[in-house]
């Protein structure tokens, strides 16, 4: 593995004695696309604004490259950030905005030049250099803000929900872009956004945030397969979350009803939260499942019906291909190995995603 | 049809009633006879008396200094006032703003003779009090003219700005400035025009011995009507008229039609 580029240590930071961060630690590896991923207000973009430099920590160290760089102003730090509204210049032409930067580093015209054209290429906006800001769309004024960015060649690039004002198209084809010009340029990503998709889509790592505190760090398949917590598993995709009763090693019941699982080490007879993922649930003939009930709700979805299904005393959110009308008696079935336990909160951060869930 | 020359008969009354008073003045200021209802040839006689006139030619220069460091010092003080206000949480905002347009609402003649018994109380009335007293009403125009171009611009330029390795001051004058700058310039042009067109305040805060253009043909008048006060009224009209048009076709107006 590469090595650690940025380490946040123990960053502490509040508001008008709002906390906002409460011993944060954090470390991101060279060449790494990381995402922070939460609600608002979860302490994602103080994160990204303190490795910035735009905020400065209460308590804490923020070390880049070897070096402690907490208290270094933004133009001295070695990173370029894209702002979620742009920031574009409006009184300045394509090319000078993206000019900005590498004229001030003093760099030759013919370098400036040069990098211009590079990067307009790389964004796949050849030949705006004159054009204004105001004559662009918005997607293609994100281009120009990550053009912008990466001409100063920096170690890492900061990304501020810059998809968050793009429709979905352009999102999505936004996504792709990104994951290009990262393994084109080679450099870090750091990556903000409230959008579990997008995370899920682009990320190497997600850290996901709540309330200020972490609450799982991994890949999106593990954090989408594997959530630690109920708010992770809410937060990242749809989710049936139940309370349930592990009895022993690979056995789970969950409304009065034993489920075998693959889960190991939780003791016996310990209270869990159980996830099943909507898409997990398998619909079968009444008499086949381990539950019954009946169907209360139908939607179309377009790739998938989403149905409600009431048995034991719970509403099962189910995705499924095959339609099953309102009223309808069916089974429920679940794979063992789609049946994730986690712990009951213990500690008092996690109790806050109980609160806030 | 009808419906058409009706609009035009319309408009051309309400342009009648705008500007044919100020036409009068204006050709009179060229009439070669006392009367103000013969008219006696072209002459530029008005204009060559004024310009002579001791009286007229120091308002003159009176009203000139104090427009133009009105104006300026009001612009930097307002510049200023609209980049804290701009700063301010919401309801602090709305409290600043309606405090510093009260001097803009207040009738002038209010305005006027409180300040009137406030500088008495102090020192001794002259063109510093006149000054002061401009000043502070032409204060909440330049903030009614910066601050929409500062709400307009997004903090985040500016922290894009030393994201890219400017300094604070650099990243201010490059990027902040700029985009200030349009409405930093009509606030000061209007200021001047506000400045220029005072009379209600000017009066009763001038003292013995000092007389702007306004309070100076208000004194003639009084002595009866003076042809040369045609000729100074014209090109009072003409200065408001070229600061009008500078406002509206200047730097700011240049710049938005660019954006289109």
């Amino acid at each position: 593995m590469s090595k650690k580029l940025i380490d946040l240590q123990h960053i502490t930071k509040s508001y008008d004695g709002h906390t906002i961060l409460d011993d944060l630690n954090l470390y991101i590896r060279e060449n790494e696309f990381l995402t922070l991923l939460g609600p608002s207000g979860c302490g994602k973009t103080t994160t990204l604004r303190l490795i910035g430099g735009f905020e400065s920590p209460d308590n804490g160290k923020i070390i880049f490259d070897g070096k402690n760089i907490t208290n270094l102003a933004p133009n001295e730090r070695q990173l370029n950030t894209v702002f979620q509204r742009y920031a574009l210049f409006p009184h300045m032409t394509i090319a000078e905005n993206i000019a900005f930067g590498l004229k001030i580093k003093k760099k030759s015209k013919d370098y400036i030049n040069d990098k211009i054209k590079y990067a307009l290429k790389l964004v796949n906006l050849d030949g705006f250099e004159k054009r204004s800001i105001d004559s662009l769309s918005g997607g293609q004024q994100q281009r120009i803000a990550i053009a912008r960015a990466i001409v100063n060649e920096p170690k890492v690039l900061l990304l501020d929900e810059p998809l968050g004002a793009l429709d979905l198209k352009l999102r999505q084809d936004m996504q792709y872009e990104l994951i290009r010009l990262k393994n084109e340029l080679g450099i870090t990503f750091i990556y903000v956004t409230h959008d579990q998709e997008e995370a899920l889509t682009m990320s190497d790592t997600i850290v996901v945030m709540n309330q200020g505190y972490i609450q799982q760090i991994g890949t999106p398949e593990d954090i989408y397969n594997e959530p630690c917590n109920a708010f992770v598993a809410d937060f990242i995709g749809e989710s049936n979350i139940i309370d349930g009763i592990m009895l022993e090693d690979k056995l789970v019941k969950i409304l009065n009803v034993t489920f075998p699982c693959v889960d190991e080490g939780f003791g016996t007879n310990t209270p869990v939260d159980v996830v099943i993922r909507p898409e997990d649930v398998e619909l079968v003939a009444p008499e086949q499942g381990l539950l019954s009930g009946e169907v209360t709700s139908l939607i179309f979805k377009g790739v998938h019906w989403e149905i409600v299904v009431l048995a034991g005393g719970y509403e099962w959110l189910v995705h499924t291909t095959q339609m099953h009308p309102v009223g309808s008696k069916v089974g429920i079935r679940v794979d063992p190995f789609n049946i994730q336990i986690m712990n009951k909160p213990e500690s008092s951060d996690e109790k806050a995603v109980e609160l806030d869930a | 049809m009808v419906k058409k020359s009706a609009e035009r008969i319309y408009l051309t009354l309400i342009f009648l009633f705008l500007y044919l008073p100020i036409a009068v003045l204006i050709v009179l200021s060229f009439n070669n006879s006392k009367s103000r209802v013969y008219w006696g040839g072209f002459t530029l006689k008005w204009y060559q008396k004024m310009i002579t006139s001791p009286t007229i030619m120091k308002a003159f220069g009176t009203t000139i200094i104090i427009s133009l460091a009105s104006a300026l010092i009001a612009t930097l003080l307002g510049t200023l006032a609209a980049l804290g206000i701009n700063a301010m949480k919401k309801r602090n905002q709305t409290i600043m703003l309606g405090a510093t347009n009260i001097p803009m609402l207040n009738a002038d003649i209010v305005t006027g003779i409180s300040m009137m018994l406030l500088f008495v109380r102090f020192t001794r009335l002259g063109m510093g009090t006149v000054l002061i007293a401009h000043i502070t009403f032409n204060i909440p125009y330049v903030i009614l003219n910066v601050l929409p171009k500062l709400r307009q611009t997004s903090k985040y330029t500016y922290e894009a700005a030393l994201d890219l390795g400017a300094t604070p001051l650099y990243a201010f004058f490059k990027i902040t400035w700029p985009q200030l700058r349009p409405g930093v310039l009509s606030g000061f042009l209007m200021a001047m025009t506000m400045s220029l067109d005072d009379f209600s305040i000017t009066y009763f805060t001038k003292g013995a011995g000092i007389n702007t253009l306004s309070t100076m043909i208000y004194t003639n008048m009084r002595k009866g009507i003076n042809p040369e006060m045609y000729a100074l009224s014209t090109i009072l009209f003409m200065a408001a008229l070229i600061l009008l048009l500078l406002m509206n076709f200047g730097p700011s107006a240049k710049r938005e039609k660019a954006s289109k």
